[in-house]
């Protein structure tokens, strides 16, 4: 039985040291622009863009045919930065000042299909076949996916409530000079 | 008989009479997959040359070296699995350097070699008819030659079909598999080559 178990370990070891040395050897320099556009983007790959991923849509950016407004879950915050990284004028009169929105299931319409569970990239959503199911806020990256395969409406996004961690005073109003 | 000749007759029997694809059936899902333009099935193949035949020596050298010295052929699988995915990835990570078209142009397919079921059914079949190091690597080498080689004729196919005029209820995935099934009944007229 030890022979399995050091066989397996040694040779699980010596092909990923190769497989570590070949990727420095072969290492292809990637658009340093893209891929910080890349690490602003929530990284969800939830596709409301229009391209398979964060990362195609970091390189569309990059090469400038795509628009700075292009990403709904990062909102207006998310094309401010990019339109600072990429020092172009953006129009973001189209861009709904998202506050963030989180997935909530209503549990009276629940009726444990599991589709938003397949659907969540993040798997944010727990919950069993006919079980009520529930999002996890932690996880939930406010993409929106669950929303569209649920069947009876009862996911919604909804602004995230504070919590007592995360509750702050109001601004004060300036009275009207 | 010379070697020369029996590895020659080697090479034709795995390409040609025992092809995986069209004789024993392994390996179907980039045969269906990959074969819609005649470029990408060519890259395919010869993605999968590389791999396969790779795989088929490396997994012959851990089978006489570890796995029968230490009396451990239960881990076969498992540790062919991990060999044939670790030569999938550095195929991916040279391709990706050397021809970025060719890696753009395969895409999700690149990684399914390592599920292509050709590759590992090449090495247990090799461990099964006990061949030597030499006859392994040609085995590896027919068998995947054989394969790129139906992956363009079926390719060739398809781009013809897309172009003629196929009855609607035939038309796409149906017409595919038929064609499939003659290619094998063709394939199937090798069957009295001399392999010996």
């Amino acid at each position: 039985m030890y022979a399995a178990i050091v066989v397996l370990t040694a040779m699980g070891l010596s092909l990923g040291f190769v497989l570590g040395l070949a990727a420095r050897l072969f290492r292809v320099e990637a658009d340093p622009v893209a891929e910080k556009i890349e690490a602003l983007m929530p990284g969800s790959q939830c596709g409301q863009c229009g391209y398979p991923g964060c990362k195609p849509a970091a390189e569309a950016l990059a090469r400038g045919e795509a628009s700075v407004t292009l990403c709904p879950p990062g909102g207006r915050a998310l094309a401010e930065e990019l339109a600072q990284l990429l020092g172009v004028q953006a129009d973001l009169s189209g861009v709904k000042d998202a506050v963030p929105m989180l997935a909530r299931v209503d549990e009276d319409l629940c009726i444990g299909c599991l589709k938003c569970l397949r659907a969540c990239p993040t798997d944010a959503v727990i919950g069993a076949a006919k079980q009520i199911h529930c999002v996890l806020p932690e996880a939930c990256s406010g993409c929106g996916k669950c929303v569209d395969v649920c069947p009876t409406e009862c996911m919604q996004m909804l602004p995230i409530e504070p919590t007592v961690r995360t509750w702050r005073w109001p601004k004060p109003v300036l009275a009207a000079a | 008989m010379t070697t020369v000749t029996e590895y020659l007759l080697l090479l034709l029997g795995t390409a040609l009479v025992n092809n995986v694809v069209l004789a024993k059936f392994l390996g179907l899902c980039p045969f269906m997959g990959v074969s819609n333009k005649l470029d990408t099935a060519l890259g395919m193949g010869l993605a999968t040359t590389f791999v396969l035949t790779l795989a088929a020596v490396a997994s012959w050298l851990v089978e006489r070296l570890l796995l029968q010295p230490l009396d451990i052929g239960f881990l076969r699988i498992l540790a062919f699995i991990l060999i044939i995915a670790a030569v999938v990835q550095f195929t991916e990570m040279v391709m990706r350097k050397t021809s970025p078209v060719l890696y753009q142009m395969l895409g999700i397919y690149l990684p399914l070699i390592t599920t292509n079921c050709a590759v590992l059914g090449v090495a247990l079949l090799n461990v099964q008819e006990q061949n030597g190091f030499i006859h392994s690597l040609f085995y590896g080498l027919g068998s995947a030659l054989g394969f790129t080689l139906v992956m363009v004729i079926f390719a060739g196919l398809r781009e013809r079909l897309a172009l003629s005029a196929v009855p609607a209820m035939f038309a796409g995935a149906p017409i595919a598999f038929i064609v499939a099934g003659l290619l094998s009944l063709a394939f199937m007229g090798f069957a009295g080559l001399p392999t010996h």
